[in-house]
């Protein structure tokens, strides 16, 4: 980790009204590798992917983008630094007004100016990439059930070939089996493009699958981060409660909540 | 003696206090609530400075443009029509009632044509438009900032305010004089069929006193505040969309207040823009 990271957070504070949410909150990302943070629902962790794509203001604290403040960039800047970014939605967040592949086509059109015919045949490569067949582009996100439209939603995250890759909750809401084909897309998209990637989860099986290193948030700060082969032996009694799935021990609900 | 005395100063200075921080309370709440208006109207300048500004910046999005004027402007047609129609008839009956007793029958026609194009018909086709048009703007951009496609609008390097608000602001700003345009016609439309076939008029004598009392002004002063009240409907609806709360509560309350806050302002704008034309 000697080498400039990729995406590095340094002492992030974000609260809403009197609510503390992040408290300063430190990641470093190399680049091409991939962190996965682990930590209970509600413990800010999607707060903190808004945080570093700018759509969060944080209130203090400093987001490094290949070694360049983000920190209340002016619009221009900031869409020149959203272009190094592609984010998985925790809800998909597709266009409900748009078919499937003007949803994936959408940052490459809109976002990159490219033409209409030449997106659609990148639309269908992605489409393929994520296991979807070519009838599907012509569907509206409605008529997609939940895991299609993750994979909808992941075409469209990778469509523009993002350096930075945000995962939020990619694996949550679906059964085991879909669960594991989304972590397997999700493993060889982000190989192939090369890209760094920050996921969010609290799903264990996700995480072990695509972390080549974990970080665990808890009451608004980072409380451990290791490679993810250390994940077990640790010594972290707040990770390896998380982890185990454990009611007792010294996370408690009133602190989760 | 002195004891009783001091016990009077110590009520008194007590109860000097008590007023004190009774004042002090009050002048807090006042405080914050003056406070938490012009916190609000400030961010409701900012947003409407940015709307404006995007419509005149490029990229543009001509195709979300027409779809926005023609759900704005030609979806409302009916709805605007029919408001116009029997607003126009029910003015010729009830000033034919009025005026009859003074033997004043020939002014029906001027009463219809002026009430119609100065005041009835922007107001009622604005807060008609607020009630179909800003509501399902404030639900719809209301829905996309709960389930993030606000969100990943910007993270896909587009700005929402382009591709979403300034689409439905300029679309607002230019149907609904249109609308007032053809609610106008209608009006005058209605009032002659009542005088025609129910008040027993002429039908040239009641177009030509129509067409005698009209002046440009009064049209182009109802266009103009059509085109205030097509710019506040869908500014209101996108504004309260766009700051909507989380969940479907907070879509709810955001359709709410898009249109209450735009009926209001209409009949104030109302208001403040007759005095301009006609003082
Ligand atoms: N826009 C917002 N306004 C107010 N509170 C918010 C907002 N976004 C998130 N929060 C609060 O921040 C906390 C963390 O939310 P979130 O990051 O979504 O949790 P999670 O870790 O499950 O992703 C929650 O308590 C939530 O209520
Ligand atoms: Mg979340």
């Amino acid at each position: 980790m000697s080498e400039t990271a990729k995406l590095q957070l340094s002492g992030v504070v974000k609260s809403f009204g009197s609510k503390k949410v992040l408290q300063g909150i430190d990641l470093s990302i190399p680049k091409g590798k991939s962190l996965v943070v682990i930590g209970g629902s509600g413990t800010g962790k999607s707060v903190m992917l808004k945080c570093a794509l700018g759509l969060i203001h944080a209130d203090s604290g400093s987001i490094m983008v290949d070694g360049q403040e983000t920190m209340g960039l002016d619009s221009k800047g900031r869409t020149a630094v959203m272009q190094k970014f592609g984010m998985l939605f925790q809800g998909g967040a597709l266009f409900d007004s748009l078919k499937v592949w003007e949803n994936v086509a959408f940052g490459l059109i809109h976002g990159r100016g490219m033409d209409k015919r030449d997106a659609y045949s990148i639309v269908l490569e992605k489409l393929k990439s994520v296991g979807l067949a070519e009838s599907v582009a012509e569907l509206y996100p409605a008529e997609l059930s939940g895991g299609m439209q993750k994979r909808v939603g992941l075409a469209r995250a990778i469509a523009t070939n993002p350096e930075i890759i945000f995962f939020d909750e990619p694996t949550t809401g679906l059964d085991p089996i879909m669960a594991d084909v989304i972590n397997d897309l999700i493993v060889n998209s982000t190989k192939e493009l090369g890209a760094t990637t920050l996921s969010i989860t609290h799903d264990m099986a996700s995480a072990r699958k695509i972390a080549d290193f974990v970080a665990m948030i808890y009451e608004g700060k980072i409380i451990w981060t290791g490679p993810v082969d250390d994940l077990d032996h640790c010594g972290n009694p707040y990770v390896d409660q998380f982890i185990h799935g454990r009611a007792s021990g010294p996370i408690t609900f009133g602190a989760a909540a | 003696m002195e004891q009783t005395q001091d016990t009077i100063k110590m009520k008194g200075q007590a109860t000097g206090k008590a007023a004190l921080t009774y004042l002090q309370y009050v002048a807090q709440a006042v405080g914050a609530a003056m406070l938490a208006l012009f916190q609000g109207a400030g961010r409701l300048f900012v947003f409407m400075g940015q709307s404006v500004v995007h419509i005149f910046l490029p990229p543009f999005f001509p195709r979300l443009v027409l779809r926005q004027l023609i759900d704005i402007g030609y979806y409302s047609l009916p709805v605007v029509g029919m408001t116009t129609l029997f607003t126009g008839m029910v003015l010729a009956l009830q000033s034919y009632t009025g005026f009859s007793r003074f033997n004043a029958e020939s002014a029906v026609a001027g009463v219809v044509v002026l009430s119609m194009a100065r005041e009835l018909a922007p107001v009622l086709a604005g807060l008609m438009v607020a009630g179909r048009v800003g509501a399902s703007i404030a639900a719809e951009i209301a829905t996309m900032r709960v389930t993030e496609q606000i969100d990943a609008l910007s993270t896909l390097s587009v700005n929402p305010f382009k591709y979403l608000i300034a689409p439905r602001v300029l679309a607002g700003t230019l149907m609904l004089p249109i609308l007032v345009l053809v609610g106008d016609i209608i009006g005058v439309f209605g009032g002659y069929v009542v005088s025609i076939y129910n008040l027993g008029f002429s039908p040239g004598r009641y177009l030509s006193q129509t067409w005698e009392i009209l002046e440009v002004i009064d049209v182009t002063s109802g266009l103009v505040k059509a085109a205030v009240f097509g710019f506040i409907v869908a500014l209101m609806g996108c504004y309260h969309g766009f700051n909507s709360q989380r969940g479907a509560q907070g879509v709810g309350a955001a359709t709410t207040n898009a249109v209450v806050s735009s009926s209001i302002l209409i009949l104030i704008l109302n208001y403040i823009l007759t005095q301009v034309f006609f003082s």
